[in-house]
């Protein structure tokens, strides 16, 4: 099967379409307009410099290269789970739990992909490196900002509860389990809901760009199943690691509770 | 004088301080004072549920030398508000044999309210569960912030008569706050007034 190769003409008559949704915006006073456009604008440029990034990348296969690459890689998704969190962790901690816990899951899942399952030559040939390491990290960010989110937000909310167990006795770890469960839940859901639907409800991203580039459908679910077991594995290692990691931090050596220890709100509305 | 059975030794808050405090077993030391002047704090210290500097010691042995928990189990920190973690109030008792139902006829509390959700309960039936649940868990000393703040006078005498029942057969000391002057000097054998942090 011929893939149908796209032209500039092709990419602009797509962009009209969010011109008429900008232009339509605008008549509604809907304030969203200019931020349509920048948001469209963005997209385009960070997605043609990846792609001559990445062309560079595929033409220099060495380790060193995709090391930092991969390093690049975890440090932007660490600066966003610390950006989305209302209350993180202040100091290094803020950056160091999130960052930690990406490096335990989506990086060791990736890596255990490439090697054992994947097995391409070498194992950290960037066509496949890149992709996997890109899926896995976007999901696992996601789902260790938001138990992290939940977890101090939650042990804000709930001080009262949680000191009401430690002045009777209770140790810091039973005092907390509950939110714990709770904050790795909310971290999870993005991604059973995902699996839940996949298929159903949409067709994953991967599965659809392999379709489209005119791969057989059978090969692109396999893609797609080995994509989904992998994000489901690192997003919940690695927001189990976080929930530890974050619900540790929250007490001391004396098993107080350490409010201090966290961020104030950015933004208490 | 016998050794206390609690004792606190040049004890700083992030509010305020030094305290120095003794309460004999068996005895009971009242802290009055305005609201803000720093007496939750000092309980919260004495519980080592803030940082703080200073010595603290129960039966002589210093704070540092249990665990938080460990201490904590020892030195029961009854709070002005009551939380709770569990959908219905008795979910949180443990134990709930003939002594805890004749506590809670005491405190005119019927058995069905075990059931209830936490959510439909007065603040005065949580906090006569609150101080029911602190026993449960056998304090040597208890440390009370306004205990009977939501309470009807016919409760707080209750309340104040449990509390001298521990002190007298189990030799419970106790840290009692209010503002309500004459139970301070009812119910306590010393009463001190704090101000900006400190016992006068």
């Amino acid at each position: 099967m011929n893939t149908l190769v796209l032209t500039s003409w092709d990419l602009v008559l797509a962009a009209l379409l969010v011109l008429a949704l900008a232009g339509t915006s605008f008549l509604l006073r809907l304030h969203v307009a200019s931020m349509i456009l920048v948001a469209a604008v963005r997209t385009t440029v960070q997605l043609l410099l990846v792609g001559l990034v990445l062309e560079t990348v595929f033409s220099h296969v060495s380790l060193l290269w995709m090391g930092g690459i991969a390093a690049v890689m975890l440090g932007v998704a660490t600066y966003e789970v610390r950006a989305r969190q209302k209350r993180g962790f202040s100091g290094a901690w803020g950056v160091g739990v999130g960052g930690v816990s990406m490096l335990l899951s989506a990086f060791c899942v990736t890596v255990f992909s490439l090697q054992l399952v994947v097995q391409p030559t070498p194992w950290f040939d960037p066509r496949y490196a890149i992709p996997l390491l890109g899926m896995m990290t976007g999901n696992t960010m996601t789902g260790v900002a938001l138990g992290l989110d939940r977890l101090s937000e939650g042990a804000w909310r709930d001080r009262g509860r949680i000191e009401a167990r430690l002045s009777l006795g209770h140790s810091a770890k039973e005092s907390i389990a509950a939110l714990q469960q709770d904050a790795v839940r909310t971290g999870l859901v993005p991604i059973i809901n995902a699996m839940a639907a996949a298929g159903l409800v949409s067709l994953p991203g991967m599965m659809t760009g392999q379709i489209l580039a005119g791969n057989p459908p059978g090969e692109a679910v396999k893609y797609q199943v080995l994509i989904m077991f992998m994000i489901a594995a690192g997003t919940g290692f690695g927001v189990i690691a976080a929930v530890q990691l974050g619900g540790r931090r929250m007490f001391d050596e004396r098993a107080r509770l350490r409010l201090d220890r966290l961020s104030p709100a950015d933004d208490l509305t | 004088m016998s050794q206390p059975i609690l004792a606190g030794s040049g004890v700083l808050t992030v509010f305020g301080g030094p305290v120095d405090l003794e309460v004999a077993p068996g005895g009971c030391l009242g802290i009055s004072g305005e609201s803000g002047c720093g007496k939750s704090l000092l309980l919260r210290a004495i519980a080592d549920l803030d940082a703080h500097e200073g010595d603290i010691f129960l039966k002589g042995v210093e704070q540092g030398q249990l665990t938080g928990p460990g201490w904590r189990k020892k030195v029961g920190y009854l709070p002005a508000e009551s939380h709770w973690w569990l959908g219905r109030a008795g979910d949180h008792f443990s134990e709930k044999d003939e002594s805890f139902a004749k506590d809670l006829q005491r405190l005119s509390l019927s058995s069905k309210i075990l059931e209830a959700p936490m959510e439909q309960l007065s603040s005065g039936e949580r906090q006569r569960l609150a101080f029911l649940r602190l026993l449960g868990a056998q304090p040597e000393v208890l440390l009370l912030d306004e205990p009977t703040s939501n309470l009807d006078a016919r409760s707080a005498a209750v309340v104040e008569s449990m509390v001298r029942g521990l002190q007298v057969d189990r030799g419970v000391g106790v840290i009692w706050v209010g503002h309500d002057i004459e139970q301070l000097h009812r119910v306590a054998d010393r009463v001190r007034h704090m101000q900006a942090g400190v016992l006068v």
